[in-house]
């Protein structure tokens, strides 16, 4: 609960391949979107199967607009957003969804804090109202603020400092970008959550939480037409606020491949990640985005994938391989290769023959054979997200967020459809350089053991 | 413009408002029909729950067969784990890559599993490449090749897995305290194996699995999506109708845990991982929903449970708290857990005694027990909104004889619980000792 899954996963959803197009509605979702008068972006995804609404209201803000030396605090606020207004007590905000039977919970990621309730649809007016409630009238107390600190504090325990993966992986980030605050942990670095204040919390919360700044994602039985006048009613009262410009420093040129290396006495099982800098659906150089997405399937999405057949099964050096790609981040994100040892297999071994690989696609492309078929699978994959009310909210939420558009969403079929073999070749010479990249490996102790 | 630094509001929703919203609505939720459940059995006797949802082009199909990971031989934990992870490696004609290949460029998604009472699947299929599915569904179970190459590679994956899991103190307190309350008793096993003897398993041993313990008699299956009760019948028949008509009996011993103790796994780490517990109820006890209902208010209820309320809201000693009924056949089991710094362990350990000492001894108020049946029942539509859950709801309905119209019913068990119903069975469930186990540097323990 209360925590901070980083921004998920496709924007995938398809046409319906091969099916009567008369029984489907042409697009994807089918979303409705307007407008507020305060400027909120209301988007609503209807789906009938069951009387239930899953509501979402995501703000354009996250880890990477953190303040300096305050790493973190858009979680801390995340989490402080529960601790109550001047209408709902401290702690009884949840108490009161349970009640209506409801679920409730947020997130928090490098460009967005998101909150949402997933509860029977004629209870939608009563989360809408409780929502707008906090997204003005949070009152804090230090008796709320600063036990919720050390929450925070062992939430940072058990999901990094207990896990050599994870601090591997905060170590990684850091060294990926040497600038820009993408290099922040979503949790915030321990000595900086515990300098947190009630006033640095209030503080962003005043700067950054308006209904000019959030975008609201209703999915499941409702339309636009019925959620209107309780948007209208409910966040349609709060008065738009200037808002301060969303302004990153932006990351310098990076010349250097970089290596991390950490020894943990508690890792028995080596893993290796290779991270590249990568555009994104909306940053420079996003003409690659799309396929950078068909490339990391191509590469690493599954079994019958490059790195799979090759590392995995054809040399038996790897226990297991793969890539990751997502295109939804404001300013920048990273395209990465993991792999992870069979025993007897040397990671140098391990990252030679990685490396074989991404020469290999580098100098020859990708064949028109693999391209389709991973194309086609992609697309009809993404049929399945529509059955999710909360990935459909999910999909909208973290893309609006990040400033792409509600057509872009919808389109992805088709654009992946159309990615060429030339592309991928073009998108895989424009980031796989290594001099951008940085290397981390994860061993066993001893040298340079860490407890 | 700020008031004051404690009194923040700016224009929005009037407090009145929200304030006479709550009091308007009544708490629970109209409870929306059920969807409708058809009973399928299939001409030779597959018997199968399904709900039919046109609205989306695919199906969801869950199926368990019974006797798990409890029944491997005793010199073979992992057996049932292993073969579930190679039953997907290729079959009839299709080697291993050809088979994945299969999968993969049809969108289809056919996994096993093993827990410690079942042995699992799901399949789930876009409509147009529905009678593909099935028959690679079909040749898993028949035909498993066991291919040297992807033997040589599942082992490889599990033995890499459980040397990870050396020293995850999450996996090492929950084997730590199955271990210890149920030694000698086959749940003591590790569902996965140990490196000794995922070792030692061989291509004959998980063809032996393959015949002996899949059989018609003991699979039950549920299905939600795009499917028709005609065509699921067929299909049944086709994917399932070539297993034999038995299995080999794997009837475990009914076993009451190990309790009164507290063993601690030392592990350098900054934080403990706890596990507490002790028997739970049978599922098919008059009390099973009365004790449901205490459990949730204890520690099922995450924000809303005492556990949550005293060990995180007010102390802030940890992320994380919780308990829950674990519906194990042969010894089911009331279980929970706390992660919290190596200097609060015990302290944390304390104040969830004190809270179960409480609710044994049945401090339970109308207010409380009013919250959870509002829950309980208002949220147990989201758990049916996707074929996935809906199909894996529908085979736990047959596994644990809950009836066809078990979504009907479901409500009103809970509502008919009184205080006087869970006090008496808070009673009867925690006012015993606990097993803990701890992993970590507990200081004090």
């Amino acid at each position: 609960m209360r925590d901070l899954r980083a921004a998920v996963g496709s924007l995938g959803v398809a046409l319906t391949p091969g099916s009567s197009a008369a029984a489907q509605p042409a697009g994807v979702f089918n979303p409705e979107t307007f407008t507020l008068d305060n400027g909120m972006q209301v988007v609503v995804v209807p789906n009938r199967r069951a009387p239930v609404v899953a509501h979402w209201v995501w703000y354009r803000v996250g880890t990477a607009d953190s303040p300096l030396g305050k790493s973190g605090l858009p979680h801390f606020l995340e989490h402080l957003m529960f601790k109550g207004t001047e209408e709902i007590p401290p702690g009884a905000f949840s108490k009161i969804v349970a009640r209506h039977g409801g679920n409730d919970n947020a997130m928090t990621s490098y460009d967005f804090t998101a909150y949402y309730q997933m509860i029977a649809k004629d209870r939608l007016e009563l989360v809408m109202t409780m929502e707008a409630d906090r997204m003005v009238n949070l009152r804090l107390a230090d008796e709320q603020v600063y036990p919720e600190r050390d929450v925070i504090l062992e939430e940072r325990r058990s999901r990094v400092d207990n896990e050599p993966g994870a601090l591997l992986g905060e170590q990684l980030t850091a060294t990926q970008y040497l600038h820009h605050p993408y290099r922040l942990p979503v949790i915030g670095w321990f000595h900086e959550i515990a300098s947190y204040t009630r006033e640095d919390a209030l503080a962003f919360y005043e700067r950054w939480y308006a209904p000019n700044n959030a975008i609201l994602v209703v999915a499941g039985d409702v339309t636009a037409a019925e959620l209107k006048p309780l948007a209208e009613r409910t966040y349609g009262r709060i008065p738009a606020r200037p808002l301060p410009e969303r302004a990153r420093v932006k990351e310098p040129p990076q010349h250097a491949a970089r290596r991390i290396v950490l020894h943990h006495e508690r890792v028995r099982q080596p893993t290796l990640i290779r991270s590249y800098l990568a555009p994104t659906f909306t940053s420079e150089g996003k003409e690659h985005a799309y396929a950078l997405e068909v490339l990391a399937e191509i590469l690493g999405g599954g079994q019958t994938s490059r790195l799979y057949r090759a590392i995995v099964v054809e040399q038996a050096l790897a226990a297991g391989a793969g890539s990751f790609y997502r295109g939804v981040s404001l300013d920048s994100t990273t395209f990465r290769i993991y792999a992870s040892p069979r025993p007897g297999t040397d990671m140098t071994q391990l990252e030679a023959a990685v490396d074989q690989e991404l020469d290999r696609l580098l100098a020859d492309g990708v064949t028109a054979a693999e391209l389709e078929r991973t194309k086609r699978r992609m697309v009809a994959e993404a049929i399945y997200a529509r059955d999710s009310l909360q990935g459909a909210a999910r999909v909208f939420g973290s893309a609006l967020t990040v400033g792409m558009a509600v057509e872009e969403v919808e389109s992805w079929p088709e654009r992946i459809a159309a990615v060429t073999a030339e592309e991928v070749a073009m998108a895989a010479k424009a980031v796989l350089r290594l001099e951008r990249s940085v290397t981390g490996v994860l061993l066993p102790a001893p040298a340079g053991t860490m407890g | 413009m700020k008031d004051g630094p404690d009194h923040t509001v700016r224009a929005g929703v009037p407090g009145t408002m929200l304030t006479a919203l709550l009091a308007s609505l009544t708490h629970t939720p109209a409870s929306p029909p059920a969807a409708k459940v058809v009973e399928v059995t299939s001409a030779k006797g597959i018997k199968a729950y399904l709900i039919q949802e046109p609205s989306v082009p695919f199906m969801s199909m869950s199926f368990h067969f019974r006797g798990g990971a409890a029944a491997d031989p005793p010199a073979l934990p992992g057996l049932a784990y292993m073969t579930g992870g190679l039953l997907d490696e290729g079959a009839g004609p299709y080697d291993s890559l050809a088979f994945r290949t299969e999968l993969e460029d049809n969108a289809i998604r056919l996994t096993f599993d093993a827990d410690r009472d079942g042995f699992t699947g799901e399949l789930r299929t876009l409509t147009a490449n529905r009678g593909h599915a099935v028959e690679l569904l079909r040749l898993a179970l028949t035909s498993p090749r066991f291919d040297e190459e992807p033997v040589a590679r599942v082992r490889s994956q599990i033995l890499t897995e459980l040397r990870r899991r050396e020293t995850d103190p999450d996996y090492l307190a929950s084997r730590a305290w199955f271990e210890t309350a149920f030694a000698g008793h086959p749940y003591a096993h590790p569902t996965r194996g140990r490196p000794e003897s995922i070792a030692a398993i061989t291509v004959e041993d998980m063809r032996a699995f393959v015949a002996s313990r899949l059989a018609r008699a003991n699979l039950s299956v549920g299905v939600a999506g795009d499917i028709t009760p005609e065509d699921l019948s067929a299909l049944l028949d086709h994917a399932f109708g070539e297993l034999p008509a038995e299995a080999v009996a794997t009837d475990i011993p009914p076993a009451a845990p190990a309790v009164g103790l507290t063993k601690v796994v030392p592990l350098a780490i900054p934080q403990s991982v706890v596990i507490f517990g002790h028997g739970g109820i049978d599922r098919h006890d008059p009390d099973y929903y009365a004790a449901h209902v205490g459990n949730y208010i204890l520690g099922g209820g995450g924000f809303s449970s005492r556990l949550t309320e005293e060990v995180r809201e007010k102390r802030g000693l940890a992320y994380s708290v919780y308990s829950y009924l674990y519906d194990l056949d042969a010894a089911p089991l009331w279980l929970g857990g706390v992660a919290t710094n190596n200097e609060q362990v015990a302290q944390s350990i304390e104040i969830v005694r004190a809270e179960v000492a409480r609710m044994a001894k049945g401090e339970v108020d109308e207010g409380a027990l009013g919250d959870a049946k509002t829950y309980l029942t208002g949220s147990f539509p989201l758990r049916l909104t996707s074929n996935d859950q809906v199909a894996k709801m529908l085979v736990g309905m047959l596994v644990h004889d809950l009836g066809a119209d078990f979504l009907d019913r479901r409500n009103g068990y809970i509502e008919a619980v009184t205080l006087e119903d869970v006090r008496r069975a808070a009673a009867r469930l925690f006012a015993g000792e606990m097993l803990v186990a701890v992993v970590g540097s507990p200081v004090g323990l």
